[in-house]
């Protein structure tokens, strides 16, 4: 099984982020496309850690993993203030510093 | 075909498939739920490349915690579909393409590489050899990441509280 299958399935995926983080205009939708990839990342580095025999790869994707739920945690409590003073989850809407 | 071929690409297609929906659908309650069968067919795939623990920390941490983190703040607050607006021009005609070509030009060249696979599994299992890198080469970033949490749950904590005078004085504004 060739690591390049993984490795096509991990670009995809981080692709689709990407397009999904640069399209979208709700607040939430454009967090999530933020975590898949994330995940896509996570996926491209058990490939690697598969394919030379080490698990420090393994090691990294649980850094990931931790630093993405605490990355979570506070960025949706930022929307949640944001959403409480604006009304809006649109970024085309937020868009000034001071109401 | 072997059977791990199939295996994977049943796999990949649901991931993709999912992927598709999450960055497509309007309502973010069901990017959302999209988002959970991409990580958990993810699992999938860390278990075919031999990583259990990562797989089983990706279904509880990923998709039983953070997941459930979305779900809660999008109904906590009632998030509605996003408005139909019809994209700018050059979005439409330069930008989707665009990501078309992104897409597949990534998936292309990292496909066609040929990396040459030493495949040797740890000796004793993926869990015996990850704690012993986790608790003796990595035991600094371990214990900095224990304080990172705390630090995130301080703030998201101090951010999302409501300050005691402000909702009593903007209602004194609306009445005044």
């Amino acid at each position: 099984m060739p690591i390049s299958y993984y490795l096509a399935l991990s670009a995809v995926l981080f692709g689709l982020g990407a397009i999904g983080f640069v399209f979208r205009r709700n607040i939430i939708t454009i967090f999530m496309s933020i975590e898949l990839m994330l995940n896509a990342v996570n996926l491209a580095f058990i490939a690697f850690a598969r394919a030379w025999g080490q698990l420090q790869g393994q090691v990294f994707v649980f850094f990931v993993i931790v630093v993405a739920a605490a990355e979570a945690a506070v960025g949706l409590a930022i929307v949640i203030v944001i959403s409480r003073n604006r009304h809006s989850l649109n970024v085309e809407r937020i868009n000034l510093l001071k109401l | 075909m072997t059977l791990q071929m199939l295996v994977f690409l049943v796999l990949a297609a649901v991931t993709v498939a999912a992927a598709v929906n999450v960055v497509i659908l309007r309502h973010p309650i069901h990017s959302a739920i999209a988002l959970i069968v991409v990580m958990v067919s993810l699992a999938g795939v860390f278990l075919t490349l031999e990583a259990e623990f990562i797989a089983a920390l990706q279904i509880i941490v990923y998709a039983g915690a953070i997941m459930v983190l979305f779900v809660f703040v999008i109904m906590l607050l009632n998030a509605g579909e996003e408005e139909r607006t019809n994209m700018s021009r050059m979005a439409r005609y330069v930008g989707v393409p665009l990501a078309i070509v992104l897409l597949g030009e990534l998936a292309y060249q990292v496909g066609a590489a040929t990396f040459s696979m030493t495949a040797q599994p740890a000796a004793n299992g993926a869990i015996h050899g990850l704690s012993m890198l986790l608790f003796q080469d990595f035991v600094f970033p371990f214990e900095l990441t224990s304080i990172l949490i705390l630090i995130a749950i301080l703030g998201a904590l101090v951010l999302a509280q409501r300050r005691e005078g402000v909702p009593a004085k903007r209602e004194q504004q609306n009445v005044s």
